[in-house]
């Protein structure tokens, strides 16, 4: 049994729900109780969507168990059909219908339906949602193209750049799904980028696509696998079965980007040196500008998926001039990717689903930024440390209604915007700095866009034993430890937006080496020790 | 005329509501387990543990929406493989996760565990849990400071609301026998503490007394029940808790429920009236705040006379307040939903409805959007999921969920609710995109 108050993924149906609600003409059978249509708010609450996701439960009830569940089940499966006519239908069952093994999947598929039925295998008790995304639109895309895959032996597939000798190349861009972040606005910058350097885009899916779609795949010269969580077993084995090659680059940041169209030329031989070179991206030059100076060496925390986690510890470190304290991922089927990245920044990779795991290391790292999911927001928000949300899962206010994407030169503009703005101007912290002894500049005083962090830490009861299980977070004195008068009066002198690090800072150095009292010498060997 | 009297006079009128048509579809409710969101944020000192899977605790966390504390009192312990393939006794593993969570969590005086449809599948007995870790050294039983409890959320057995049926029903074995002579009032249902205020206050006016408020605050100052125990329900879903109570010799008042003017009066009067307070007394007491809101109300009845509206089936409030608004406001009821129909708690409800509404129990959630579609009312009181399509259609809503979340009950709160219903009508007149 695992523990568990908060979780960054659903179950692996949801994966499989997210699949049927980002396509047209597909429908989702689950086989599952009453509660579990709750899952239906995600999509038209978070979403917004206007459509009801195209999935229909069998809600059996202790009534039914034993003796019908299989029968109404069948019932469910047949009504569904004949109401909503779908192109194909994905079976599955939610947790408690696993255990009752009716094989829902493989009953579908006996009724003898028109269309075809993929069954789904979703092992609810071992793995998540992300995963069931992925296995779903794999499973789609099995089930359409399999009649299409080359016999052995058949003549092999001619290079891309000689199958566009006279044509511009064609791609399809996988891996989109409703729920994921940004993923609509994603879409077409990514649409335009390419037109830019003469690509065309084949289809988009599942994001969109129908299963007729589907079945055009094999006809792009290959595949952008922009979210590997949900497309990388897709475009494996379409590289396997088909020979499509994968790009692989995520094009989220302004080295992403270049990369990605890197990799594409050269695939195609198309030359991308111009489109590199200017690219609309205005995040060098905001980086570069003298404003920008105050962003050099902010401490960052980064937890998301592992496609926005690797991607923005990049982004901070080499386009943001920040400091990668440190860097995990809830993607346990990318963890070995998220490690090698965060091996490139020398910090250790937190791999976990645990919420509370992932607090108790932004208490102990004292980051100045937060990039994170929903959950990160709430963590950074208690600790008074600025955040921008970067992954799902995410809320309603992160689905914005202006185009907002993440990937291509126009997302590194919107990340340039998006995670700046919670740090304060450059100007302002000197400002700051300067008047600090003025009455206007009270320790009390916040920047106006901190929503009153005094009052963030000033918390509920209920984190205290949060703060309990991690020490760091206790902004109280380490045991044992004192400040003399003359300790307090010149950490009094320094800036209040440090002092708390500073005070934490030098309580930590002083009970780790056995020391009473805090004197201003050991103030300042603290800074010196931590300074390094 | 007297509240008490006009109760009265609506309770010998026996008329028999025809049945309902029943509906054996896909329903599109909650299950049991949403109760624990108000419920936790009611009883301070108590921590809710799911034992289920990751859909629970996913359900859980989405229909707590935004509300994410920084360490609520609940949590779900996550059934995996391993526990159902027997490689891990289920037992050890429970006894493991709630004693590092008592640890953890000192302030923890009451812990539910919670059942959910897949603790029930494999058959694991959380009674018998609650009791061998009520023995355990952190548990009452073992000098420690914690009483562990039992109570199923889970779908199959239960939708939305009545998880707080169950979790108020597990409290009735622990309450103190009331001493022989003796009389109290014992009301039950979760309401917002102002709420309780206000009827601590009239009841006190009243003279009625001691009057208790189940769940309360404190777990572990539980009122005492008896032959002497009068028992008012301010929700209409505690079908569990009122056999319990009955058994234990409680009195059980069958009344309309608090919503409305109306609703308020006639359920005043039935605790009035059972505790022997005069008509004069229930007049004087309840003349003006009755009269208060009925002022308060005539604002919204403008806005919301005439208009055609549907209650899908949700939290069981659906026949009172579709009850108050017919009566109150003038809404003209198309069709009302409830996820099941439970005549103890209804009659007197039912007794006042309008004839001519289509009343629905259970329910085949595509029939009933056909029948939305088809009549096209002025407002739909639906749940989360189905809100945002049907406004794609052009159609208003009303979250349902909001309804148990809002204070709603009583004189004071009669405009407020009013006011919830009459907001998305509001809106959409003035919008003009
Ligand atoms: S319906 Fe059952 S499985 Fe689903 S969330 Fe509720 S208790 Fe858990
Ligand atoms: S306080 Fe407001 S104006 Fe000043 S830097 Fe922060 S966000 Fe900008």
């Amino acid at each position: 049994m695992q523990l568990t108050v908060w979780t960054y993924e659903g179950p692996p149906h949801i994966g499989a729900m997210r699949i049927a609600a980002s396509m047209n003409a597909v429908h989702c059978v689950l086989h599952a109780p009453q509660g579990d249509t709750y899952a239906d708010l995600l999509f038209t609450m978070i979403e917004r969507s206007e459509r009801r996701p195209p999935v229909s439960y069998t809600t059996f009830k202790a009534r039914d168990m034993g003796t019908d569940t299989a029968e109404l089940l069948k019932t469910r499966v047949q009504e569904t059909y004949d109401r909503f006519r779908p192109d194909l239908l994905l079976v599955g069952e939610a947790c408690t219908a696993e255990l009752l093994q009716d094989q829902a999947g493989g009953l579908a598929e006996s009724m003898g339906l028109p269309i075809p039925v993929v069954p789904l295998e979703l092992s609810a008790f071992s793995r998540q949602e992300n995963w069931g995304a992925s296995e779903t639109f794999y499973q789609i895309v099995r089930r359409v193209l399999h009649a299409q895959v080359p016999a052995p032996g058949s003549a092999p597939r001619a290079p891309v750049s000689e199958r566009c000798a006279n044509r511009r190349p064609l791609a399809n861009l996988l891996g989109a799904t409703s729920l994921g972040f940004r993923c609509r606005d994603d879409v077409v910058e990514l649409t335009r980028l390419l037109d830019s350097i003469g690509v065309d885009v084949n289809l988009v899916a599942p994001l969109g696509a129908t299963p007729a779609d589907i079945a055009r795949i094999p006809e792009a010269d290959f595949n952008c696998c922009l979210y590997p969580e949900v497309a990388a077993s897709a475009c494996g084995w379409l590289e396997r079965m088909f020979k499509q090659p994968t790009v692989k680059a995520i094009p989220i940041g302004f080295g992403g980007t270049r990369d990605f169209l890197r990799e594409i030329a050269a695939l195609t031989g198309i030359d991308v040196s111009a489109a590199v070179a200017a690219g609309t991206s205005r995040l060098p030059w905001y980086s570069r500008s003298v404003d920008s100076t105050y962003l050099t060496g902010k401490r960052v925390f980064i937890f998301a998926d592992a496609t926005h986690a690797i991607a923005a510890a990049r982004i901070c470190s080499e386009e943001l001039g920040f400091k990668v304290v440190g860097l995990g991922t809830y993607s346990r089927e990318l963890a070995r990717e998220v490690r090698a990245a965060a091996a490139r920044y020398r910090v250790e990779a937190l791999i976990t689903d645990d919420y509370l795991e992932v607090e108790a290391q932004v208490a102990a790292l004292h980051p100045e930024l937060v990039l994170g999911s929903q959950m990160e927001r709430h963590i950074a928000k208690r600790f008074g440390v600025p955040c921008a949300v970067i992954s799902a899962p995410h809320h309603v206010q992160d689905c914005p209604a202006r185009y907002a994407p993440q990937m291509g030169f126009e997302g590194t503009n919107v990340i340039f915007d998006t995670w700046v703005h919670p740090l304060m101007m450059g100007l302002e912290e000197h400002l700051l700095t300067m008047f600090r002894g003025d009455a206007e500049f009270h320790d009390e005083a916040t920047p106006s866009h901190l929503h009153s962090p005094a009052k963030a830490r000033a918390t509920t009861p209920e984190t205290v034993s949060v703060a309990d299980s991690s020490p760091a977070a206790d902004p109280a004195p380490a045991a044992g430890v004192v400040w003399s008068p003359e300790g307090e009066r010149e950490l009094k002198k320094i800036p209040f937006f440090v002092r708390g690090k500073a005070r934490r800072n030098t309580e930590l150095f002083a009970a780790e080496r056995g020391i009473q009292t805090i004197t201003v010498e050991t103030l300042y060997d603290a800074k010196a020790h931590f300074g390094r | 005329m007297s509240g008490a009297a006009a109760a009265d006079a609506t309770l010998v009128r026996e008329r028999a509501y025809p049945e309902p048509l029943r509906e054996q579809g896909q329903c599109e409710v909650f299950c049991g387990l949403s109760a624990i969101v108000w419920l936790h944020r009611k009883m301070h000192d108590t921590f809710f543990l799911v034992v289920g899977s990751r859909t629970c605790a996913h359900l859980l966390q989405s229909a707590a929406g935004v509300m994410i504390f920084a360490e609520p009192r609940f949590a779900t312990a996550i059934l995996q493989e391993r526990d159902l393939a027997g490689i891990a006794d289920c037992h050890d593993e429970l006894d493991l996760v709630v004693t590092r969570l008592l640890e953890r969590r000192a302030d923890i005086r009451t812990l539910f565990l919670v059942g959910s449809c897949p603790s029930e599948v494999i058959k694991l007995d959380l009674q018998k849990a609650a009791e061998r870790l009520t023995k355990g050294p952190l548990g009452l039983g073992g000098g420690g400071r914690v009483k562990v409890l039992a109570f199923s959320g889970s779908g199959l057995e239960t939708t939305f609301t009545q998880g707080e049926d169950q979790c108020v029903a597990a409290l009735v074995p622990e309450l103190p026998r009331l001493p022989a002579g003796e009389r109290n009032l014992l009301v039950l249902g979760t309401l917002a503490d102002v709420v309780e205020d206000q009827f601590r206050r009239l009841f006190e006016s009243l003279g009625i007394g001691p009057v208790h408020f189940i769940p309360g605050t404190d777990t572990h100052a539980l009122p005492p029940v008896g032959e002497g125990t009068i028992v008012l329900f301010a929700q209409p879903f505690f079908n569990e808790t009122a056999g319990l109570l009955a058994s234990r010799g409680a009195r059980l008042l069958n009344t309309p429920f608090p919503f409305g003017v109306e609703g308020t009066l006639a359920w005043l009067g039935a605790a009035a009236r059972a505790w022997g307070v005069s008509d004069e007394q229930f007049e004087r007491v309840t003349a003006a705040p009755a009269e208060r809101a009925r002022g308060s109300l005539g604002r919204y009845r403008e806005v919301l006379a005439g208009r055609r509206m549907t209650f899908l089936p949700d939290s069981q409030l659906e026949i009172p307040l579709a009850r108050f608004l017919a009566r109150e406001c003038g809404v003209e009821l198309l069709e009302v939903g409830t996820p099941y129909l439970d005549r103890r708690a209804m009659q007197p409800e039912l007794d006042l409805f309008p004839a001519g509404v289509r009343l629905v129990e259970g329910q085949d959630v595509e029939r009933q959007l056909d029948r939305v579609a088809a009549e096209r009312p002025d407002l739909t009181v639906c749940g989360l999921g189905l809100a945002n399509p049907l406004e794609a259609q052009g159609l208003r809503t009303k979250w349902a969920i909001e309804l148990v979340f809002t204070p709603i009950h009583g004189f004071e709160q009669a405009a407020d609710l009013a006011e919830l219903f009459a907001r998305p009508l509001l809106r959409s007149a003035a919008l003009k995109v």
